[in-house]
């Protein structure tokens, strides 16, 4: 990529969301916007090149983008006449465009976030959406980030804005009665997206910075636009995960789990800004599962060592967290923590109580052969791990099971 | 903007209403009335069960009836409700109150204009 094209990259990335907005509302029309800034795009390809890039990008982009949307809305036939007027008197109302791009265009954003994460779009749907309107992500980027094909992802959106369209789903902030539940899905949807950064079902790499980076950026968005204390939690809790990365591979590329992390890898200035952060959401003491969250991953990312974290908040947080999630991921993690605390045989009793519904889970097995094999009891620990490697569906775990696996079959064997 | 709510239910599921059966077409008669004072209601009808129902069908010019519903699913259409909303969030809103949605499935669609 030349620094012409990464310099458009970045502006498009940064200023996609509010320009589509800006258009949206007008026109009320999500194929028509985005056809209108992609032809702002194309056009600043062929441009920019020789002119250089204008002083201010973005606003470069929103005064092409709506003309083109002029130009398209002339053409669509299937407006009536007196709606299509309306519009273009809308699009038309400024002179200086430019100063309206700066002072006059309220940032919309927040709508768009609402109705591309609308509740009766599918989940994938929603996803591949907000990253394509909301980041400015291409749909061959998406497809990557997904390990998707373009065919796939693109229809995916095609037909996610046509459901808005014909079901007229509305492009509005939702009233007060629904906006916690309607805040929440979109909460969940932006999570989606960051774990999806870090998982790798079939890949090889282990993150996918792009797409973290956008949900972290989606939600500080989100956060200044409709503050709330679960938003600013997600937030925290991002960027704490966030800050470990450099840590979660070592130099061959294989994943490191959290207890054997070289700590000095963090990104401290990231951990100290996130968990400043997190205290002043918990001044305003309305708690909830995303703050839980965050503060238990600021509770590992303090700790000087793995062995020095502070397991008895951990476990008395998970037990929290639990009240408001009570699945049994949650308890598996706070029987991680109470095994930690040295309650090894606590820690299996409540482990056995979740088999049933953690049969399939590879963590499950990993964390059960790990208490086992500090109990003592290897021949079961070597069960254990057999199972998770056979769940195991990402390269890098599997060879970090086999390893422990290997070493507690050496260590049997010196026993004998 | 019309949408249409297709209410579907397991033969036999209004067993399971909240307060019985009986509560249920109670729930039903408020419901009618509440949308209908809203402006919301187009129209409304409840079905026979399946049992009465005949599929029909013409191919190569011969038509051939069948004794019995469209598709054999667990869940059946029993009634519907036409209902003018402003858009998809008011509909689904009116949808949510029907009682069937409390032990069936509430099928929302937009009613397809053709002056466009």
């Amino acid at each position: 990529m030349n620094p012409i094209e990464a310099e458009l990259t970045r502006i498009v990335r940064a200023n996609s969301g509010r320009i589509l907005s800006a258009l949206i509302k007008v026109t009320q029309d999500f194929t028509l916007a985005q056809d209108a800034l992609q032809d702002a795009i194309t056009q600043a390809i062929a441009q920019w090149p020789e002119s250089g890039p204008p002083q201010n990008g973005g606003a470069w982009l929103y005064v092409a983008a709506k003309r083109r949307a002029i130009d398209l809305v002339r053409k669509e036939s299937r407006h009536h006449a007196d709606a299509t007027q309306q519009i273009l008197t809308d699009l038309q109302h400024d002179q200086d465009e430019t100063a309206e791009w700066e002072q006059d265009i309220p940032d919309e954003r927040l709508r768009l976030i609402f109705t591309c994460c609308h509740p009766a779009l599918n989940v994938d749907a929603q996803v591949a959406l907000t990253l394509r309107t909301l980041g400015g992500l291409t749909v061959r980027e998406i497809a990557r980030a997904f390990l998707a094909s373009e065919t796939t992802i693109g229809q995916r959106i095609t037909r996610a804005k046509q459901k808005i369209k014909n079901a007229n789903i509305p492009y509005e902030v939702p009233n007060h009665e629904d906006m916690q539940a309607r805040r929440a899905g979109v909460l969940t949807t932006i999570y989606l997206i960051f774990n999806e950064s870090y998982s790798a079902y079939e890949g090889q790499s282990l993150t996918r910075e792009d797409l973290a980076n956008e949900a972290i950026r989606l939600c500080a968005i989100l956060n200044r636009l409709d503050p709330d204390p679960e938003t600013a939690g997600l937030l925290c809790l991002m960027r704490l995960t966030h800050a470990r990365r450099a840590a979660r591979l070592d130099t061959e590329g294989d994943f490191v789990p959290l207890d054997k992390q070289d700590r000095s890898l963090w990104d401290q200035t990231e951990i100290e800004a996130a968990h400043a952060q997190l205290l002043d959401v918990f001044a305003n003491g309305q708690f909830g599962p995303f703050q839980l969250q965050a503060a238990i991953s600021a509770l590992h990312c303090l700790a000087p060592s793995w062995a020095e974290t502070d397991w008895q908040q951990i476990f008395a947080l998970y037990g929290a967290l639990a009240a408001y999630d009570p699945s049994p991921v949650v308890r598996l993690n706070q029987a991680v923590a109470l095994a930690n605390m040295g309650g090894h045989n606590k820690a299996l009793e409540q482990l056995n109580t979740l088999e049933a519904e953690l049969g399939n889970y590879q963590p499950f097995y990993a964390a059960r052969a790990d208490i086992l094999s500090r109990c003592g009891e290897e021949k079961a620990a070597q069960i254990d791990y057999d199972r998770a490697i056979e769940l195991s569906k990402n390269k890098v775990e599997k060879n970090f099971l086999f390893q422990k696996k290997s070493a507690l079959a050496a260590s049997l064997k010196n026993n004998k | 903007m019309q949408f249409m709510a297709l209410i579907y239910s397991a033969d036999g599921a209004e067993q399971n209403y909240p307060g019985g059966p009986e509560k249920m077409m109670a729930d039903y008669y408020a419901y009618t009335e509440e949308v209908k004072k809203a402006g919301v209601m187009v129209a409304g009808d409840a079905l026979q069960p399946t049992s009465t129902a005949t599929s029909i069908r013409e191919r190569d010019g011969k038509a051939s009836l069948t004794d019995g519903p469209f598709a054999e699913t667990k869940e059946q259409l029993g009634g519907y409700y036409l209902l003018e909303c402003k858009d998809l969030d008011e509909a689904i809103k009116w949808a949510g109150k029907i009682p069937t949605a409390k032990y069936g499935t509430i099928e929302v669609r937009p009613v397809m204009i053709w002056d466009q």
